[in-house]
Formats: C-alpha cells, sequence, structure tokens
C-alpha cells in the first residue's frame, strides 16, 4: 500500500529515530527503578540486569518507608508543590487576563516587567530572599517555599497564558458584559474554561522544577519538619557511605506524584472545549 | 419605548480618531442599519451605544435617559455578535435565560419567555442540546433569541450574518425582518453588505472614515445621493464616475449607474470595446473601454450577447446622471 503521505521506508526511519530517543529518554529512569528492587550486592554486581530471584530485594522501600519521616517529607512535598501551583495558575491567569482584556496607562510596559523574572533566575536573589525570611519569620516553613515557587513559576504563566487570552473571542466576553455577568464570573466561567488547554500546559512547566527543587528547600526549610523529598533523600548519600538501596527507592517513589499529576494535566492538553462557542 | 439620540459621539484609540463626531435620533420602532466599509467605525459606534466602549466624549442617551455611564447590563439593550458568542458551558436554553437570571427576574416568567423566543426562532427542540451540537444557522438563531428574551428597548446587531453561507444568510434575513415586524422592536444593525442594508433598512446610515455620509431610506440613498461616496457605496455594481471634463461638463464628476446605460451595437454616446462580460443568467455586466468615458460597467437586464472585442454605443438614460463638484457633493 503506497499512500501519498507515507511510504515505508520513511516510517521506518521516523519511528527508529523516535524510538532510539524514547530509550535514551527512559534509559535512567528505568535503571532507577530497576535497581531500586534489587539488593546492595545486586546492584553493584550488575547493574544494568533487571532483577532475578536471586538479587531481587525490598530493602531499600523498607529502609526508606521504616524511616518514617518519608511519609512526612512526601507530604511537605506535595503540598509545596500543589500550593504554587494553585497560586501561579490563579495569580499568572488573572495578570495574563487584564493585560490582555484591558487597555490601560503602562500595559505594555506592565507586561515586560512581569516577563522579565524568565530571563532572571530566581536563585540569584537567594541571599536576599533568605534576609526577607528570616526578618518575616519565615524560615523552615512550607510558607517559604510556596512564596518563593509562586514568584519563580509567574512570570511564565503570565507569559504564555497571556497570549493564550488574547485568541479568546471578544464577543463571548461582551455577550457576557450585556448579559450583566460581572468581569469575575467572565473571566472564570467563560474565559478560564476555553484556555483550560494552556493552563495544563503551564502547569507541567511550572510543576516539575518545583517538585525537583533542591536549593531552596535546603536553603529556607531543611528542618526535619518541613524537608522535602529531595532533601529527604540526601539524608541517604553519605561523605564515605551511600545507602544506594535506600536513595533508589527514595527516587522511584519520588516519580510517582509527578507522574500522577502530569496525567491530569496532560488529559487536559488534548481536550478542546472551545468548539461551539464561536465559529 | 425604544428611541436612540447621539450626540455629537466622538472616539479616539489614542491619537487615532476613529469617530469623528456623530449625531443621529433612531425614533421608536425603527429599523436602522449603519453600513460602510471596513474600518469605517460602524462597529465602534455599535459598541459605544451597547456601552462596551465609553466614548471619548459625546452623549448617547436610550429613551430619554443619559447612559453614557450606564454599564451595558442596565441599558436595556440586547447585542447579537458575528460570531454568535454563544457560552459554550450552556444549553440553548440556560443560554438564553442567564441574562435574566443575573437580572433576578423570577424562573417561571424566564420560562415563559424562553418558551415564547424559542417558537417564534423554532428552537423548541433543541433547548437541551449545547452549542457545539448546533449548525452554524441554530446558533445564530439562538443568539437572537438570547437577545429576544430580555426584551430589550433597542436590539443591536453586529454583522449577524457574515459567518453564514449563502443561503442561509438570505433565510436568516428573512427571519430579522419578520422579527422586527413582529415585535416593533428598535433595531440597529450593522453590517458592510449593501445589500443587507437596503432590504432589512427603514433608515440606513451610511459611514465613511469616522462620519456620517448621508442620513435616509434606502430608495432615497439609491435616488439621490447626498455624495460620491454615497453613490458609489449603494448600488451594484458600482456607479460608474467619469471626468467631467472629458465629456465637457463644468462638474467635477459625471456619475452613471450601470443599470442606467443602455447599449446599441450602432450609434450612441459613448463608442467603446468590449473588455469583459458576466453572464449572470437575469443579467449581464459588460466592461466597456470607451474613448471618452474611460472604463465604466453596462448591467443589461437579461441575456445580452457579446463577445470581448466588440465594438459597442453606451448611452445613459436622459436625467439619470449624477454630477458631482469638486467637494464631491452632489450638484442638484
Amino acid at each position: 500500500m503506497s499512500l501519498a503521505t507515507r511510504s515505508l521506508p520513511r516510517t521506518i526511519g521516523a519511528h527508529a529515530i523516535l524510538l532510539t530517543y524514547t530509550v535514551i529518554a527512559l534509559f535512567p529512569v528505568i535503571l532507577v527503578i530497576m535497581n531500586s528492587f534489587k539488593s546492595r550486592a545486586g546492584i553493584f554486581g550488575a547493574p544494568l540486569t533487571p532483577p532475578t530471584p536471586k538479587t531481587f530485594d525490598l530493602i531499600g522501600y523498607t529502609t526508606v518507608i521504616g524511616q518514617g519521616d518519608f511519609i512526612h517529607y512526601f507530604q511537605n512535598s506535595l503540598v509545596v508543590t500543589v500550593a504554587s501551583l494553585f497560586f501561579v495558575l490563579l495569580f499568572g491567569a488573572m495578570a495574563a487576563f487584564a493585560l490582555s482584556e484591558y487597555r490601560f496607562r503602562g500595559n505594555t510596559l506592565m507586561g515586560l516587567y512581569l516577563a522579565l523574572g524568565i530571563m532572571i533566575p530566581i536563585r540569584l536573589g537567594t541571599v536576599a530572599i533568605l534576609q526577607l525570611m528570616v526578618a518575616s519569620g519565615l524560615v523552615n516553613t512550607l510558607t517559604a517555599l510556596i512564596l518563593v515557587y509562586t514568584a519563580q513559576g509567574l512570570p511564565l504563566a503570565v507569559f504564555i497564558l497571556s497570549e493564550f487570552m488574547k485568541q479568546v473571542s471578544d464577543d463571548l466576553k461582551n455577550a457576557g458584559r450585556i448579559d450583566g455577568l460581572s468581569e469575575y464570573t467572565i473571566f472564570f466561567r467563560l474565559v478560564l474554561p476555553l484556555v483550560r488547554p494552556s493552563m495544563a500546559t503551564v502547569a507541567v512547566f511550572t510543576m516539575i522544577p518545583i517538585w525537583n527543587d533542591l536549593w531552596f528547600p535546603l536553603i529556607l526549610a531543611p528542618s526535619e519538619e518541613t524537608k522535602t523529598v529531595t532533601l529527604g533523600a540526601q539524608l541517604f548519600l553519605g561523605q564515605f557511605v551511600t545507602n544506594w538501596n535506600a536513595i533508589l527507592a527514595a527516587l522511584s517513589l519520588a516519580i510517582m506524584p509527578v507522574l500522577i499529576l502530569y496525567v491530569i494535566f496532560s488529559r487536559q492538553l488534548i481536550r478542546g472545549i472551545t468548539s461551539g462557542a464561536v465559529k | 419605548m425604544g428611541s436612540l439620540v447621539i450626540e455629537n459621539v466622538k472616539k479616539a484609540f489614542g491619537p487615532v480618531e476613529v469617530l469623528k463626531g456623530i449625531n443621529l435620533e433612531v425614533t421608536d420602532g425603527e429599523f436602522v442599519v449603519f453600513v460602510g466599509p471596513s474600518g469605517c467605525g460602524k462597529s465602534t459606534l455599535l459598541r459605544v451605544i451597547a456601552g462596551l466602549e465609553d466614548s471619548t466624549s459625546g452623549r448617547v442617551v436610550i429613551d430619554g435617559a443619559d447612559v453614557s455611564a450606564t454599564p451595558p447590563a442596565k441599558r436595556g439593550i440586547a447585542m447579537v455578535f458575528q460570531t454568535y458568542a454563544l457560552y459554550p458551558h450552556l444549553t440553548v436554553k440556560n443560554n438564553m435565560g442567564l441574562g435574566l437570571k443575573q437580572a433576578g427576574t423570577p424562573a417561571p416568567e424566564i420560562d415563559r419567555r424562553i418558551g415564547i423566543a424559542s417558537s417564534m426562532l423554532s428552537l423548541e427542540p433543541y433547548l437541551e442540546r449545547r452549542p457545539a451540537e448546533l449548525s452554524g444557522g441554530q446558533r445564530q438563531r439562538v443568539a437572537i433569541g438570547r437577545a429576544v428574551v430580555r426584551e430589550p428597548k433597542l436590539f443591536l446587531f453586529d454583522e449577524p450574518l457574515s459567518n453564514l453561507d449563502a443561503a442561509l444568510r438570505v433565510n436568516t434575513r428573512l427571519e430579522i425582518a419578520q422579527l422586527h415586524r413582529r415585535l416593533k422592536a428598535t433595531m440597529i444593525y450593522v453590517t458592510h453588505d449593501q445589500v443587507e442594508a437596503m432590504t432589512l433598512a427603514d433608515k440606513i446610515v451610511v459611514l465613511n472614515a469616522g462620519r456620517i455620509e448621508q442620513i435616509g431610506g434606502p430608495m432615497e440613498l439609491y435616488n439621490s445621493p447626498a455624495n460620491e461616496f454615497v453613490a458609489g457605496f449603494i448600488g451594484s455594481p458600482k456607479m460608474n464616475f467619469i471626468d467631467g471634463a472629458r465629456l465637457g461638463e463644468t462638474a467635477k464628476t459625471i456619475g452613471v449607474r450601470p443599470e442606467h446605460l443602455t447599449v446599441d451595437a450602432k450609434s450612441g454616446a459613448w463608442k467603446g470595446t468590449v473588455v469583459h462580460a458576466e453572464h449572470l443568467g437575469a443579467d449581464t455586466n459588460l466592461y466597456l473601454d470607451c474613448e471618452k468615458a474611460g472604463l465604466i460597467t453596462v448591467r443589461i437586464f437579461g441575456v445580452y450577447d457579446a463577445e470581448p472585442g466588440a465594438t459597442l454605443y453606451a448611452t445613459p438614460e436622459p436625467g439619470k446622471t449624477y454630477r458631482f463638484g469638486a467637494d464631491g457633493k452632489t450638484i442638484k
């Protein structure tokens, strides 16, 4: 069968390239998960083989869970990520709506100012942030992390969302105004559902750096109470002895929540509900 | 209960002046059409009336009350948009009822009005559907229904037929005309299509570059245009404009409508060659390159055989030519 848009060699070529890339991208993840189910001797003896009945060992997981606090670390990570995500999306979308919808003096300038953060890494301000947190008594609280991550995520969120908000039909918003809907109702009920796919994109981009971050938890909230998973896993990294079983198990577990959040958001990415609103 | 007065309304976006002082009076029950080329300010004027844009200066008075500072929902208006602008998450019924619900109308009253509007627009079978499950024509009827249930003082239509295909456009045009007759409501309708303007309007307002060029009934505009712009804009094919000097006239420009020209193979006023012929069945449009008059269009009713390259004589019907001065105004 030879169709105009398909030829066998090209299909094979494309798939070969994509499969190679997939293998390269997934290799470290699979290696981590595989080895997390092996005994210490198994990990060092044959790191590239899957667990066999001889090398299979759950010691890593029992260590991690037995450590007790790990559940707590997970909770911290989840609270920080979800709360930051919520604020980034809420404030980002509101700012984007204002920038794209209302004409006011300094609109463009404000847009540039809000987008500036994309180019300047927030870590440059670590010292100032730490001083600020010390002064406001927020050191070793999850609030500190949530505030920093919200600030970190906002520029990109505002930038991406304002582009998408511009595409929402003016007629629809005006119809709402004529029907007497408040600007908040127009924003939450008419505009937000229409930009849901772009919100999901922003959510994914925002979520992963937050979940994986080691820097700010280490500096702002290193106490036992507020440790996140990435910081908690450092527990098993010693200067002389490293508990590889536990580290690999902790990392494997840490993948799960982000994976679940990602699946939730990616469903939104696919679903477009704009049809029927305007032609 | 639906009069509108616009007093010296101006609107500027930054340095760009879109409306340069509009004065207009609409009496109760009138169907007024704003027509003009793209960018003439007709949609902006409609938005100012609706309250979706603030005017830079001037007053908008609906039913004797100055509404210049009143939000859109409180002006007693309803608007139908070009892109339908239905709420995608609501059913047809809720789409129509939302405005009333926001205004605190009791539920039985909302149901009664939806019932009347949906039977008027034959939307009853679709009341529980969402906009995505409707065709283009149905969606536009829902949008019109949403306006009808509000029982507004003023209906505003913003190019409501532009997104429909040709056949549906004629149908919906008819429905809007019938709706106006039944409701006897004041309607303001924006379009760039002069056929819609001519067929629907009691009164046409021709706009150009932020100014009103002429206000009048369809036949008034056709028979006695105030200036060259209106003469060229109303009527299809467009009026022929001929340099007065070439014809030995004192007027700057002479205008003749294509349908007011007759052709003859033997003799006539202007000798020319056929450049192109469009055969439409009911009429034939000939493009003639004349020695005296330049390129002109002639509209002949019925079938007329003319090959490109043939020589024909065109003659304007007596008393059907227009004379325009150097300022573009019609010389009476």
